[in-house]
């Protein structure tokens, strides 16, 4: 079977074309359901364009510099030692599934034992399991992503070869985070991160998605998460994207809902040269969630996040604060899209987007949207878009700080607010001690 | 207290500034000595706190002409941070939030820097905590605003309160508390004018800047100034503040005197048997 990815239609013959062009030949799956997706993912590559800045989703964010990278997938697994790991342990993580570029590291995961009946594994031992779990991972596996709409995520999905799938069976409260941890070493490699996470009726879980990087070499991350709740489950969600600055980062999560589920999640987005983030849920009846964001870009970074939080039964409700710090000649773009559903009565949405603007050249773009089709709702939104505010830049001076430890006080603090709902102390320690190195800030 | 050979702490000649391209300060005379508490009161509009922000530093005044010198030091020429590591404190009449910063965290790098510029070892978290636990009793403060973000959330007199711990950790020469009054009831007033005293010292000065007499009784000063349109145009004693209680600021007769005047008249009021 060939899968050496050629997009058609227009940016094909641009430079984008070759971005894909040397991929080598994918060997086939002993599993039908994998085969069946990537056949799908491969017809939906077909239909689906490179996204160009005419097109409205990517109105701000060029992708020129990507579609000049010569990339390829790893030939061999990258070497990463005990040391790099170090940096990355979270000392509350129960168990630590780990991949390098894109492939499985069992060597480095662990421990796989006492998870409570929750299984935490990688794609071909999550199908050999037992048969619920396998045919729980069969039906929802690429059920859930923004199919035939994505052409990243259709990437991701026509190259399927593996994924970090978490199952949690009715019932079962877990209290203690699972840590995904994707690292990229190699340059020039694309790599497509891939987890699938269901929550039974009524179980309890905290996921960390972590993407990081080894060194600062050009590469392509291209993740696809896939989150269902069923009934009344729990979940808390921490995305970290902290990946090296040459990197490019494309990701999309997609989220459903059942009744009266919870889903809570941060996503922080730091690190890259270029990053995107389309976040999608879609609410069930009586279904609460909250999602957080926050970006940090400095230099020539550019950091997109597109969420859409989508109300399709009645009684839902939902909370979203985003923030994007900008300094240097960075960009920061949010399109936030709440979506009440015909019949979503008694919705209660709101939404807020704050950014701060540390440089005159850098840009923020923010686009909250209300698309609301019921008529009996509650839903609120606004936006932000400032420079530190110079009476609390004097307060602190008044105090004895000079100029730039007021500045990067006030920046840590911005940020932090977001950090802070970060449930797992290590992990918000260290994005504290990232940020505080980002802005040179020593409280 | 009035020291009448204490040495000159505060000296302001001939200050005009304005903000806005609007001038607000219109000449001012004013000094202060080491060991006095100065009431500044004056109607809205007259240039009181005007005079406490361009005497902290803030950029959005701007001195047009005169001079201020701390301990014969250009005051003028200095940062905002300078003059506080030089120790001119300015207590806030609308203290800021910092949502996302621990009252503690600020307080400990406040500290801290001054510790740096004195050439003294920093505290630790501990050491600090312990530090400041003793102070905020000072100001019968709960632990628990150190946790807290700053001053978020706080109420107005937790604010002030809040404030006014910074001046007990910084210990200021001057410190100029602009309205800390406002917004306090009974209770708050009296602990918060209580830990002000109890910071006072005899090498220290305290400008008190206020609307209402009330809190001269309980911060009592040697000198009240009378401020309107940009310059002192009064000075008396603690009784000053009585008298303008009573007649209001067009009922005192308030005349431009030269300051040197002024300051000999209440002097001999306020040395008086």
């Amino acid at each position: 079977m060939s899968a050496v990815i050629a997009l058609r239609g227009p940016a094909v013959a641009g430079s984008q074309g070759t971005l894909w062009a040397d991929h080598p030949r994918l060997p086939s799956s002993p599993w039908a359901c994998v085969n069946a997706l990537r056949s799908q993912g491969r017809a939906d590559l077909g239909t689906l364009a490179m996204p160009t800045s005419r097109d409205e989703a990517w109105r701000f964010t060029d992708l020129t510099p990507l579609g000049k990278l010569s990339l390829q997938p790893a030939s061999g697994s990258g070497r990463v030692s005990a040391a790099d790991m170090a940096g990355f342990q979270l000392a509350e993580a129960a168990t630590r599934l780990v991949f390098v570029d894109g492939v499985h590291a069992p060597e480095l995961s662990g421990p796989t034992a006492n998870t409570g009946g929750v299984l935490v594994a990688n794609l071909p031992t999550a199908l050999a399991a037992l048969a619920a779990q396998a045919a729980a991972v069969e039906q929802h596996l690429g059920r859930h992503q923004p199919l035939g709409s994505d052409v990243f995520a259709a990437f991701n999905t026509a190259f399927l070869s593996d994924a970090a799938v978490i199952w949690a069976p009715r019932n079962a409260t877990f209290a203690a985070p699972v840590h995904l941890l994707f690292i990229t070493t190699q340059a020039g490699v694309v790599s497509h991160p891939r987890c699938l996470l269901i929550a039974e009726a009524g179980s309890s879980l905290t996921l960390i998605e972590d993407h990081v990087s080894l060194q600062s070499v050009a590469c392509l991350s291209n993740a696809v998460t896939e989150i269902v709740l069923a009934d009344q489950a729990k979940v808390r969600h921490i995305r970290v994207q902290r990946a090296g600055p040459q990197a490019f980062h494309i990701a999309n999560t997609s989220v459903s809902l059942g009744r009266a589920s919870h889903y809570r999640s941060v996503s922080v987005d730091m690190g890259a040269q270029l990053s995107r983030h389309r976040l999608d849920v879609v609410l069930g009846v009586g279904a609460d969630c909250a999602v957080d964001g926050l970006a940090v870009v400095a230099g020539s970074q550019l950091a997109d996040t597109h969420s859409c939080i989508n109300h399709a039964q009645p009684h839902g409700r939902s909370r979203q604060l985003h923030k994007c710090i900008a300094g240097g000649t960075a960009r920061a773009v949010f399109n936030g899209k709440v979506k009440v559903q015909p019949g979503a009565q008694h919705t209660d949405a709101a939404q807020m987007s704050r950014n701060l603007l540390l440089s005159t050249r850098a840009r923020i773009d923010t686009q909250p949207q209300l698309e609301i089709l019921a008529d009996d709702v509650k839903c609120a939104h606004g936006a932000t878009v400032a420079p530190l505010d110079t009476e609390e830049v004097f307060y602190l001076q008044s105090r004895g700080l000079s100029d730039s430890a007021a500045r990067d006080l006030l920046t840590y603090a911005f940020g932090a607010e977001i950090i802070a709902r970060i449930p797992v102390p290590s992990l918000r320690q260290q994005l504290q001690q990232r940020m505080l190195a980002q802005t040179g800030s020593r409280p | 207290m009035i020291h009448p050979n204490s040495p000159v702490l505060l000296e302001v000649r001939g200050l005009c500034a304005s903000v806005n391209g609007i001038d607000i300060l219109k000449g001012l005379d004013f000094t202060v000595r080491r060991g006095e508490v100065h009431a500044v009161m004056g109607p809205n509009g007259s240039g009181k706190s005007t005079l406490a922000k361009v005497l902290a530093g803030h950029s959005a005044y701007k001195v047009t002409a005169g001079t201020a010198k701390l301990d014969g030091q250009d005051l003028l020429a200095l940062a905002p941070e300078a003059r506080a590591l030089a120790g001119v404190f300015l207590a806030f009449q609308y203290p800021i939030e910092i949502p996302g910063v621990a009252n503690s965290q600020f307080l400990r790098l406040a500290y801290n820097t001054l510790q740096t510029q004195r050439g003294q070892d920093e505290l630790d978290p501990l050491e600090f905590d312990d530090f400041v636990r003793e102070k905020m009793k000072l100001l019968e403060m709960s632990p628990e605003f150190l946790a807290r973000s700053v001053n978020e959330g706080f109420s107005g007199g937790e604010k002030k309160r809040n404030e006014i711990l910074q001046m007990a950790l910084l210990e200021p020469r001057l410190a100029i508390l602009d309205e800390t009054d406002s917004g306090l009831d009974i209770d708050a007033l009296r602990i918060v004018s209580s830990g002000v005293n109890q910071l006072h010292h005899r090498d220290k000065a305290i400008v008190l800047i206020t609307h209402y007499q009330r809190l001269l009784n309980y911060i009592v000063p040697d000198f009240v100034h009378v401020m309107d349109a940009g310059r002192i145009v009064k000075t008396g004693g603690k009784e000053l503040a009585l008298e303008l209680e009573e007649r209001g600021y067009e009922g005192i007769g308030a005349e431009h005197l030269p300051e040197h005047e002024a300051r000999h008249r209440a002097q001999a009021v306020a040395v008086a048997p």
